[in-house]
């Protein structure tokens, strides 16, 4: 990469920076337990807990680093960790 | 200050360099205070303040026996103070030249307050022949306007006709 | 045409008629008649420009930062605690590679508070990678911001710079100065080409985080950008001297230096009166010269050392202090007279506005010819 004057670049450049591969543990998500009250997307701290079609809740695993603080949250215990398989 | 801004500019009006400065941090009216001026047919670099004037003015004549105004002055100087009493203990030094006037009275009398640098500057440029009236009359007008102009060059020209007798 | 007037009413005239589109700045003495003159100008619309009034220095350097990034011609002013409050942002806008011009006008830094002149506000910034040029007088002050912007927005450079002149010294004195028009300067100094601009409509950001593999070529890139700052300053002085007849084309002036065997070194206001100081010893037979420095940032090391050939005795003047290993000036001129024979000495002179005589040049020349330097000059020692 060609360094740009002033360490400028377009926005969006931290989306190349996958930290899906930090995981140990996975998030797995229950749609049929969800009550779609949203606090897992909103306490991610990856942002990376999107809205399905539905109204449930899914996270994106390119970038989910696997803390668990989705399943903390979860009202309805609609969350749990899987053990990553690699 | 402006005393010494008025001054260095109607010198350098009358066509010559001129540098005015105050003694620097304490510029607050009523306060003792001191300013510079200095004037050359060359362009001025120095930059240091001045020990040893060859003119001095004094404003105010409170501050005489607090403070040694004449200090540095050289021989053959010219002071000129703002006293009512030209009898006043001064402690000129020897070879100077003292010229009294009762600026406060004059300014009072012609601008309503006792703000005396104009009054003096006329003072001034009467005892020393640094400044000529024409280029010290712009400098009023260009500094004020209207009838505050008219008042200062008229109490400027009081202190030049009072103090021109006694030269 | 010559006029009479106070220093910091020549800069502000001069920063008027350099066009700037944002003005953002914090009142502090001795910088304040700079920035009331310029507040008055936007007032009364003799400027199209933006002035933001803002709460602490901090923020007036980030809104112009903001301003420069998105495409303005912008300009501050400060001194003193105020730039040290700057601190992040100046290494901010460096990098960023803002061409904002910034007026310093020189004053010590606390504590003890003191409003008086020296200059360690702005040498306390020389690693920021802000370009600093010194005046000496208000001529040379006025006329280095319309240099200043031309170097700085040259696309070779893309740096910030610090004008700097002595405070309460050039600041509040009146001498005569000569203004450019508006048609001159504009004929001068073309309108601000952005190398790159914020743009909503074709988004950016700046100075993002740079990783190990990635830094030091950045801080490389800034280095490079200073380094050929200094040719653009020759040809924006020179430029300057072509119009208007005062050239600036010199990084450092040489003042009777051709035969002199002993030569003082200085920035800034300190030098007209070594000048003055210079010709009275030479009446005396003295073989002293002045070798002033104009840009301290970026550095003129070979440009000293070439002038300072054949001089055995070099004297520099520091109004600041490294604490703890002598002043900054010194410290570089010895660096860059290295191997060069000359016995090179620092005075630390001038600190927190002591007013320097004709006869405090002629002493620390004295000194320096005895050997004796590395040292403060004119310390009170009774109340040590």
């Amino acid at each position: 990469m060609a360094l740009r004057a002033g360490c400028a670049a377009a926005p969006g450049r931290a989306l190349e920076n996958k930290t899906g591969a930090w995981r140990v543990f996975k998030p797995v998500f229950e749609p049929e337990k969800c009550t779609k009250c949203g606090m897992c997307a909103l306490v991610c701290p990856e942002g990376c807990v999107r809205e399905t079609e539905e109204g449930t809740f899914e996270p994106d695993l390119d970038y989910c680093k696997g803390c668990g603080i989705c399943v903390e949250i979860c009202p309805k215990k609609g969350i749990r960790m899987e053990k990553e398989e690699k | 200050m402006t005393a010494a801004e008025l001054i260095a500019f109607a010198a350098f009006e009358g066509g010559v360099y001129a540098q005015a400065f105050p003694a620097f941090g304490v510029e607050r009216r009523g306060a003792p205070v001191q300013a510079f001026v200095r004037f050359s047919d060359e362009k001025i670099r120095l930059r240091s303040q001045i020990y040893e004037p060859d003119y001095i003015i004094v404003q105010d004549p409170t501050l005489i026996g607090d403070v040694d105004v004449f200090m540095g002055m050289k021989e053959g100087g010219i002071a000129i103070v703002n006293t009512e009493k030209p009898d006043f203990d001064s402690r000129v030094p020897e070879g100077a030249r003292v010229y009294t006037i009762d600026a406060t009275t004059i300014a009072l009398e012609e601008l309503g307050v006792p703000i005396t640098n104009t009054t003096l500057m006329g003072a001034f440029a009467a005892a020393t022949g640094e400044i000529k009236l024409e280029p010290l009359e712009h400098a009023l007008r260009s500094r004020f306007s209207g009838s505050m102009a008219d008042k200062n060059v008229k109490a400027a020209g009081r202190a030049y006709n009072q103090i021109g007798g006694a030269v | 045409m010559l006029e009479f007037m106070e220093g910091s009413h020549a800069v502000a005239e001069i920063v008027k008629r350099c066009r700037p589109q944002v003005i953002a700045a914090y009142p502090i003495t001795p910088q304040t008649h700079i920035v009331e003159d310029l507040a008055q100008m936007v007032a009364n619309c003799e400027i199209d420009a933006e002035y933001i009034t803002v709460e602490s220095e901090f923020s007036a350097l980030s809104a112009c930062l903001g301003a420069s990034a998105a495409g303005s011609r912008v300009y501050s002013a400060t001194t003193s605690q105020g730039l040290a409050l700057m601190f992040e942002v100046c290494f901010n806008a460096a990098g960023m590679r803002q061409p904002i011009v910034m007026t310093i006008a020189n004053r010590s830094l606390g504590a003890p508070l003191s409003i008086w002149n020296d200059q360690q506000d702005s040498i306390s910034l020389r690693d920021s990678g802000w370009l600093q040029f010194y005046a000496e007088d208000n001529q040379e002050a006025a006329d280095l911001h319309m240099i200043a912007y031309k170097v700085c927005e040259d696309h070779d450079v893309l740096l910030p710079a610090f004008v700097c002149f002595d405070g309460f010294i050039l600041t509040h004195t009146y001498e005569p100065v000569t203004l450019p028009t508006q048609e001159e300067v504009d004929a001068y100094l073309p309108a601000f080409t952005p190398y790159q601009r914020l743009d909503a409509a074709n988004p950016l950001s700046l100075g993002m985080y740079a990783t190990p593999e990635y830094y030091m070529e950045f801080r490389y890139e800034v280095d490079r950008a200073m380094e050929r700052a200094k040719q653009a300053f020759i040809k924006a002085g020179r430029e300057f001297g072509e119009q208007f007849g005062r050239d600036y084309s010199a990084l450092v002036e040489g003042y009777r230096l051709e035969d002199a065997d002993t030569a003082l070194v200085a920035m800034g206001s300190i030098c007209g009166t070594a000048k003055d100081a210079i010709d009275e010893m030479r009446e005396h037979g003295r073989k002293v010269g002045l070798l002033k420095i104009r840009t301290y940032r970026p550095f003129p090391a070979q440009e000293i050392a070439n002038a300072l050939k054949g001089v055995s005795t070099v004297a520099v003047l520091d109004k600041n202090i490294s604490l703890g290993n002598g002043g900054a000036v010194g410290i570089e001129v010895k660096s860059a007279l290295y191997g060069s024979g000359a016995a090179v000495y620092d005075y630390i002179i001038a600190l927190g506005g002591r007013d320097v005589r004709k006869k405090d040049i002629a002493a620390v020349v004295d000194l320096a010819e005895k050997g004796k330097g590395d040292m403060f000059y004119g310390l009170r020692t009774e109340v040590l």
